[in-house]
């Protein structure tokens, strides 16, 4: 169970602009701007949800992936996710989750991809047994029968993501972050990670917090959507409700409307 | 020329721009000039005759060598140059119609340059309040400090000729960064980034002032208080636009054919 | 003690991956080994050309300046090859790979200690070694326990007094990522000036050395012990003050932690 309550967040951040002259002048002078990132945000997700958080860039997605992770800090507001507060209980709540940052790797780039999860195993210090187990079920479920002993650096972009999926879930996480877990990928790579990512939600009844910019991702993974824009949550609800705000049946459509609509884009 | 004039512009308001680095070097400069100065008065304390300058000298040429690190400097090579030799990405700056070498050429000036400016100044401005004889002496004379500038001109001219030659061999060997690493510590020391090259033994310093090493970085540093002669400064001048007309034109030539190279191979 | 002996083989398990890493680019290694080596002969090429002309500096002779300058540089190069993960710290930070850190329920100081070791040090290592035989016969030590005790805390308190500036370092990647190269100043500048015992320098830097960041702890006063220019043998014991600095250190890296959660820069 996930509850966020009027959290806010703001940023201060250095100006700089271009050209020779602004850079000589801010040499002796420095500006800074406030950016309010998260404004009054406000949500709950129950277990084994499927939620997708989306938003145009610089909306507060990532702020509050951060925030939910244990990351960030919040300047006011209150999160409890089962029972802890993330960044209070850092330690106990990360050992709970699993984090894909579509845009970094976390496999060791030099080294066949098992060593990678061996490390992982213990780190979170996962036992052998289940360790095995799990290894299993992920090879089986994401084909990596043949990845496993090949270097990352050799992994194609598709093949990577799936490594990557399966090494944030070694160790049972109860809730799976997804950041923009199919960017770049082909069809047939998408495809793959969205089919696994439903199995495991229903399998394993494991809560997934997913953002992303691709509109099929959602409209395959995902029942209930949380827009947010500048800083704060605009609509939270279905596919439908996107689409009948974006005035569009077309998925793509829709968002680029409904973004226009409610000026955030 | 415009085109280089224009990269050399983008890249001095890149150095620019970057104030707090500016500040950080120069306290680092300023402590290490400091330090070195230090180390020589320990050994004048012992044995003064042993010196083969002035120790007002010694103290100019180790703060005018902070001043001006940056165009002397091994370790400043553009990375970005580097990386792009390295990953094969140099396939698209062959698509600009500029010679490459020249393009580097003026970029490695650019933020070499744009990296002097800022930080010379407060070095030259502190160091000769600190008192005599460890801070900075005027020149002798108005004369000798244009052919200061003159012979600083230069040095910059063939240390940028010379680094030149790490991004064409960098197309060539197995480890970029080893050979950064050792053609960078080796040129440092032998141009006397290490110790002054007037400390280095007689025959050892000799060889080295024929060699390219000393036109890049003692030649100026040693005319600034006048411890050269006449005609030795001429000879330097004239073997600084020797080595600064061979190591620019034998690089370019390099660096086209290591293109050429890697154009036929599809990177 | 379970919770130490869980540590240790995640830190095993660690050099066992990185050391793996390396030998996938043998050429490389050795090459940058071989690298190593040749550009810290410089440094001593550099006392040795200075000692062709001069016999003594500040009453120390050019085999005790050999000790002094090998024992720094062993320092130096030990604390490298295992603190190196620090070293990157900035460039860490920038890519944002600290929250890959941070979402996992160890240690953050152990994880980037093991995101990289620089085993090519070994280069550097070697140099120290050579140098530091050779310096020793010329200089006459005369091995007595209590020496070689002293040389051993020296190198231990080298090593604490080097990764705690490490640490400093990479607390200050927390607060602003420009400017870090004043650093430099002392962690090269100790590498480099420490080739000389820091009385040569003066009275005034010693009493920096001794109070202000304790390289005379770990240098000058036990290296009179070892040389025989002194006999307090408690002076074998000052480089365990490095243990106080690191604690400082570790104190400032916990506040620049907290600064970095609540900041999220």
């Amino acid at each position: 169970m996930i509850e966020m309550q009027h959290i806010r967040k703001t940023y201060r951040v250095m100006r700089r602009s271009a050209g020779f002259k602004e850079a000589c002048r801010q040499l002796f002078r420095r500006e800074h701007d406030e950016i309010r990132a998260l404004d009054d945000v406000s949500f709950a997700i129950g277990d084994g949800e499927i939620v997708s958080y989306m938003g145009p860039n610089g909306a507060g997605k990532s702020s509050t992936i951060k925030i939910l992770s244990g990351i960030l800090t919040p300047d006011s507001g209150h999160c409890v996710i089962d029972g802890l507060v993330p960044w209070k209980d850092r330690m106990k709540h990360v050992a709970r989750i699993g984090v894909v940052f579509g845009q970094r790797s976390q496999l060791w780039w030099d080294i066949p991809v098992i060593d990678s999860f061996e490390l992982l195993r213990d780190i979170y210090r996962v036992d052998q047994r289940r360790y095995e187990q799990n290894l299993d079920e992920l090879t089986a479920l994401l084909q990596l029968e043949e990845l496993l002993r090949t270097p990352t650096r050799q992994l194609s972009l598709g093949q990577r993501m799936r490594c990557e999926i399966a090494a944030s879930l070694i160790h049972n996480p109860r809730i799976l972050f997804l950041d923009e877990p199919t960017i770049g990928l082909d069809a047939v790579s998408k495809l793959a990670v969205r089919d696994f990512v439903k199995k495991q939600n229903r399998e394993h009844g494991t809560t997934v917090i997913l953002t992303t910019h691709d509109m099929q991702d959602i409209a395959a993974l995902a029942e209930r959507v949380i827009l947010i824009g500048r800083g704060r949550i605009l609509l939270d609800g279905t596919l439908d409700d996107i689409c009948r705000e974006g005035g569009s049946g077309d998925l793509e459509q829709a968002a680029a409307g409904l973004y226009r609509k409610l000026d955030i884009a | 020329m415009k085109k280089y004039l224009s990269f050399f512009r983008v890249r001095f308001a890149m150095g620019l721009q970057y104030r707090t680095a500016a500040i950080a070097g120069m306290t680092t400069q300023f402590v290490w000039g400091l330090m070195e100065i230090l180390v020589f008065r320990a050994f004048y304390a012992d044995n003064p005759a042993a010196f083969p300058m002035t120790f007002e000298a010694t103290a100019n040429y180790i703060w005018l060598q902070q001043a001006f690190l940056a165009v002397f400097a091994a370790w400043l090579i553009e990375p970005e140059i580097f990386d792009c030799i390295v990953d094969g990405n140099v396939a698209y700056e062959l698509c600009r119609p500029v010679n490459i070498y020249d393009m580097w050429f003026s970029r490695s000036m650019a933020s070499r340059l744009s990296r002097v400016l800022l930080r010379c100044i407060p070095i030259l401005m502190i160091a000769p309040l600190v008192p005599k004889p460890y801070g900075i002496s005027l020149p002798p004379s108005a004369g000798q400090f244009l052919v200061f500038l003159l012979t600083l001109a230069l040095s910059f001219l063939v240390s940028v000729s010379f680094y030149m030659w790490i991004y064409v061999l960098t197309f060539y060997t197995v480890s970029p960064l080893g050979l950064r690493l050792m053609v960078g510590s080796v040129v440092e020391f032998l141009s006397g980034g290490g110790i002054p090259l007037p400390f280095f033994p007689e025959k050892v310093r000799r060889f080295l002032e024929i060699l390219p090493f000393a036109s890049m970085q003692n030649v100026p540093l040693r005319v600034y208080s006048g411890s050269m002669t006449p005609g030795e400064t001429q000879r330097a001048i004239l073997l600084q636009i020797f080595w600064l007309v061979v190591l620019a034109a034998a690089g370019r030539a390099m660096c086209a054919r290591a293109v050429r190279h890697v154009t036929l191979q599809g990177g | 003690m379970h919770r130490i002996k869980d540590c240790v083989n995640l830190y095993a398990h660690y050099v066992s991956l990185n050391l793996r890493s390396a030998m996938q680019h043998k050429a490389s290694f050795f090459l940058q080994i071989a690298g190593q080596l040749l550009t810290s002969m410089t440094t001593f090429l550099g006392i040795t050309f200075m000692f062709m002309r001069f016999e003594q500096v500040g009453g120390y002779t050019y085999a005790d300046i050999l000790v002094c300058y090998s024992i720094v540089l062993l320092q130096f190069s030990l604390a490298e090859m295992f603190v190196r993960g620090f070293d990157a710290f900035s460039s860490l930070v920038r890519k944002g790979e600290f929250d890959r850190v941070l979402v996992r329920p160890r240690s953050p100081i152990l994880q980037v200690l093991g995101a990289r070791f620089e085993f090519t040090r070994v280069g550097r290592l070697l140099q120290a070694l050579i140098v530091f035989s050779y310096g020793v016969r010329a200089s006459g030590v005369e091995w007595t326990p209590v020496r070689v005790l002293t040389l051993i805390s020296m190198l231990l308190g080298g090593i604490l007094l080097f990764a705690g500036l490490y640490l400093m370092y990479a607390s200050f990647c927390f607060f602003t990522l420009e400017g870090l190269e004043f650093m430099n100043i002392f962690t090269d500048g100790a590498k480099e000036y420490g080739k000389y015992p820091v009385d040569v320098y003066g009275e005034r830097m010693k009493k920096f050395a001794t109070f202000v960041i304790p390289y005379a702890l770990v240098q000058y006063y036990p290296l009179q012990l070892l040389l025989g220019r002194s006999d307090c043998w408690y002076c074998m014991l000052y480089p365990l003050g490095a243990v106080v600095f690191l604690a400082a250190c570790y104190a400032f890296w916990r506040f620049g932690v907290r600064h970095y959660t609540s900041s999220g820069s």
